[in-house]
């Protein structure tokens, strides 16, 4: 037999333009206004008076090839075989028929069993990491927790009753791939990283070395092995030393922990783009479950709901309450920890005598 | 032993098992399911139950590559290869997601066909990067698997000190907010600069994110080097029927209360007895706030086009960096519009690869060289819309105003005892 022929390379991004559902494909750029049918479900209208509807559903990312089968057998029954995800990781069935709507419903609640929500605002898909499942840096599970926190978040997902949207990221090392968000979970390493000499030169050491932001690794020769040395004093145990190589272990099992931040905003609506902000730390890293972070994150909400106005994300209502309410009406604890240490502090402290007392 | 071949165990997952009820779908409970198909995904599973039990972590990196790619596959080992042998290479292929994530069940059927017949058959729709993610392959698999995929038209996606995969929002696809068409733009720069993708060759990582307006919906600001968000030039367009439409149906209190007093710029106001809306156009910042609100209503002007920023990024090395401006507005819908683009790239690319430090993304150099310096490095005109505010130091150095001095020559006042390096310079 011959040797099968080798690939074409370098071939790019797929050609979007053969994905595109029908109405899609018509309407392209000639939309003209949506709206929300029910918790869900989009409907987006063209110029042309074009309808496609959008049901949106939560998936858990992470799935077999019989469950993107199972998708693609119900979008071929209701939507002329076009679905898309979003960057939370929501699917949405594109329907152009109005009548495939409902059997559509029902399949995908029932059937596949992924509950319809994550539009308007509500809490949506929780964006996150590996994790345990497959990356070789975590310090906890990604899947799995936001699995936990997603079933005791459930009627936030389903129901459009919050102030505005919602987004939760979850990330299992500090390099934060989930990025910011409304509410973010990371991980929190409190030690320095324990060296692992005899094993050092799989690494580039240059490369350890230049990777630590405050300059706390320099080399060294131990038991006449050149590896290098950390200066415990400065490290802040980030990991990105780990992260560089794998002899330079931050994890620790007993003593990782998980930190909630809140505050965090892509969109340019009303106040600009923001970072989120330490809220709570010190929680237990508890699998399988996670509950103290699902305590905290409902404790958030709570808050949130009751106290923020329509239209207000997380941070814009903190920055309008004040954060000593923030805390106040979360019960977290405000510490000396909250307090910026880094290049930007100065910036963040309060340079005024306004004060709500 | 390969992933193909391995041996189905006894599930072992009594922890695992609290995450099959609730209503939130379970990862779990589907790759269990799976399992009974696919034999290697047991000893996921027993694996991935011991990392719950001892809250660690057994997977360790190494490197490999498709021929002729310099990433895209992330490699995978089990450091409890000996209790799991078919975990032993346990690799993650990348490949490119279609621009705004849409798909027809025949390209999502090729992706499962190819993850299932090559390796543990799991996918993640998407990646943090936007990636398709397949996992679950040995060497030879992922081999195969990236083969397979590139024989119907997939291509790999990015890794390491590279152009990262691309990302967009749906855009003109099915929102009337785009500014531009982000799909296709994004489809460009991946095709155009794929060698980049492909083969790492930077000094650092370097992602775009494409969103069709100031809402960013791809995450654009924080999470890439150059986010590229669609605006507009001139006067939004105000519907004043809709926004009768809109009072009679809400009320005249939210709409002051909702949208007035919510403009970040102090920009409308409401006429109670028309029902009218009046916009200080000039002084709109397209934050889309008020769009949001009364969409029907209000809509994005006529004349589109793009803010092109600069330098977002989650906190290594510097601390967390916030796009900022860099090209407040272009156009973007010509062939020659695109060309512009990917020249201006280019000029970014050059001057920062030239100059950068290792493992140094674009937004730290600029922190590190000043954008002054980098602003003159690229060829771009600095624009009081590139800041919040000015400086506040005072201590400047102005190449007007410091000519080049020589040193030693008699009657200067003050006297100037050092030859300076930029007067030698001058002298040459």
């Amino acid at each position: 037999m011959s040797e099968k022929k080798m690939a074409p390379r370098d071939q790019g991004a797929p050609d979007y333009t053969k994905y595109l559902h029908p109405v899609m494909a018509k309407n392209y750029g000639k939309w003209d206004y949506h709206e929300r049918v029910r918790p869900g479900v989009l409907l987006h209208v063209g110029t042309s008076g074009d309808k496609l509807w959008s049901v949106r559903a939560g998936s858990p990312r992470t799935m077999s090839a019989d469950t993107v089968r199972k998708i693609c057998d119900i979008a071929d029954k209701y939507c002329q075989g076009h679905v898309r995800f979003t960057s939370r990781s929501n699917i949405e069935f594109l329907v152009g028929n109005e009548a495939d709507l409902k059997p559509l419903i029902t399949t995908v609640e029932g059937d596949l069993g992924w509950p319809l929500g994550g539009t308007g605002p509500s809490v949506s898909n929780v964006s996150h990491t590996q994790g345990w499942l497959h990356c070789n840096l975590p310090g906890s599970d990604a899947a799995g927790s936001v699995k936990a926190l997603m079933d005791d978040l459930i009627d936030e997902f389903k129901n459009e009753s919050l102030p505005n949207r919602v987004h939760i990221s979850s990330s299992c090392c500090q390099i934060n791939c989930a990025s910011h968000g409304d509410i973010s979970i990371i991980v929190q390493h409190h030690h320095p990283p324990r060296i692992n000499h005899k094993d050092m030169q799989i690494c580039e050491l240059p490369k350890v070395v230049a990777i630590c932001p405050v300059a706390a690794i320099r080399p060294a020769v131990v038991d006449g092995v050149e590896t290098v040395e950390v200066v415990e004093e400065k490290c802040m145990y980030c990991g990105a030393c780990h992260g560089q190589c794998p002899s330079m272990e931050i994890r620790d099992s007993d003593t990782d922990t998980l930190s909630i931040w809140v505050g965090g905003k892509m969109s340019n609506a009303r106040s600009k783009p923001s970072f989120m902000k330490l809220a709570v730390w010190g929680l237990p890293n508890n699998p399988p479950r996670w509950p103290e972070v699902s305590n905290a994150v409902r404790k958030i909400l709570k808050a949130y709901k009751e106290g923020a106005k329509d239209w207000e994300r997380v941070g814009e209502w903190i920055e309008r309450i004040g954060w000593q309410r923030f805390f106040e009406k979360t019960g977290f604890k405000f510490t000396k920890y909250h307090i910026d240490d880094s290049p930007e502090a100065l910036s963040t402290f309060n340079r005024s005598a306004q004060i709500r007392i | 032993m390969s992933v193909l071949e391995a041996k189905a165990m006894p599930l072992n997952t009594p922890m695992l098992n609290e995450l099959e009820s609730g209503p939130w779908p379970s990862f779990f409970k589907d790759l269990k399911e799976y399992s009974k198909k696919k034999p290697v995904v047991t000893q996921l599973l027993n694996q991935l139950e011991e990392s719950y039990e001892n809250r660690w972590n057994y997977w360790l990196g190494k490197i490999i590559n498709v021929p002729g790619y310099g990433g895209g596959v992330i490699a995978r080992v089990s450091e409890k290869a000996a209790k799991y042998p078919g975990l032993a290479n346990f690799h993650t292929v990348r490949v490119i997601e279609p621009p705004g994530w849409v798909y027809n069940t025949k390209a999502l059927r090729e992706l499962a066909d190819a993850a299932e017949k090559n390796g543990a058959g799991i996918i993640q729709l998407h990646g943090m990067s936007g990636d398709i993610l397949l996992l679950g392959f040995d060497d030879a698999g992922a081999m195969q698997c990236a083969e397979d995929l590139m024989h119907q038209g997939w291509d790999i996606g990015g890794s390491g000190a590279a152009m990262r995969t691309l990302q967009c929002c749906v855009g003109q696809a099915r929102c009337e907010m785009a500014c531009y068409d982000t799909m296709k733009v994004t489809k460009h720069l991946t095709d155009t600069f794929i060698a980049f993708l492909h083969r790492p060759e930077f000094v650092y990582k370097f992602k775009f994110k494409l969103s069709g307006c100031p809402n960013d919906c791809s995450n654009s600001i924080v999470r890439s080097d150059m986010p590229i968000i669609g605006t507009w030039r001139g006067a939004m367009k105000v519907d004043q029927a809709k926004v009768a439409e809109f009072i009679d149906a809400k009320g005249l209190d939210y709409v002051v209360n909702n949208v007035i007093t919510r403009c970040p710029t102090n920009c409308l106001s409401v006429k109670s007895a028309t029902k009218e809306l009046v916009v200080d156009h000039e002084n709109c910042v397209r934050c889309m706030h008020c769009i949001n609100v009364m969409h029907k209503a209000l809509k994005v002007g006529d004349d589109k086009g793009v803010t092109i920023l600069i330098g977002g990024k989650r906190t290594l090395k510097i601390g967390d960096t916030m796009g900022f401006v860099l090209v407040p507005f272009m156009k973007l819908e010509t062939d020659e519009d695109l060309d512009k683009l990917t020249s201006f790239v280019e000029r970014v690319w050059e001057f920062w690869n030239d100059n950068g430090m290792d493992h140094e993304r674009v937004g730290e150099f600029i922190h590190r060289i000043g954008m002054g310096t980098f602003l003159d490095g690229v060829g771009v005109e600095p624009d009081a819309r590139m800041i919040a505010r000015p400086r506040v130091t005072p201590y400047i150095k102005f190449e007007e105003l410091g000519p080049a001095r020589l040193g030693g020559e008699s009657g200067q006042n003050p006297p100037v005892w050092t030859r300076e390096p930029e007067a030698a310079e001058a002298m040459d």
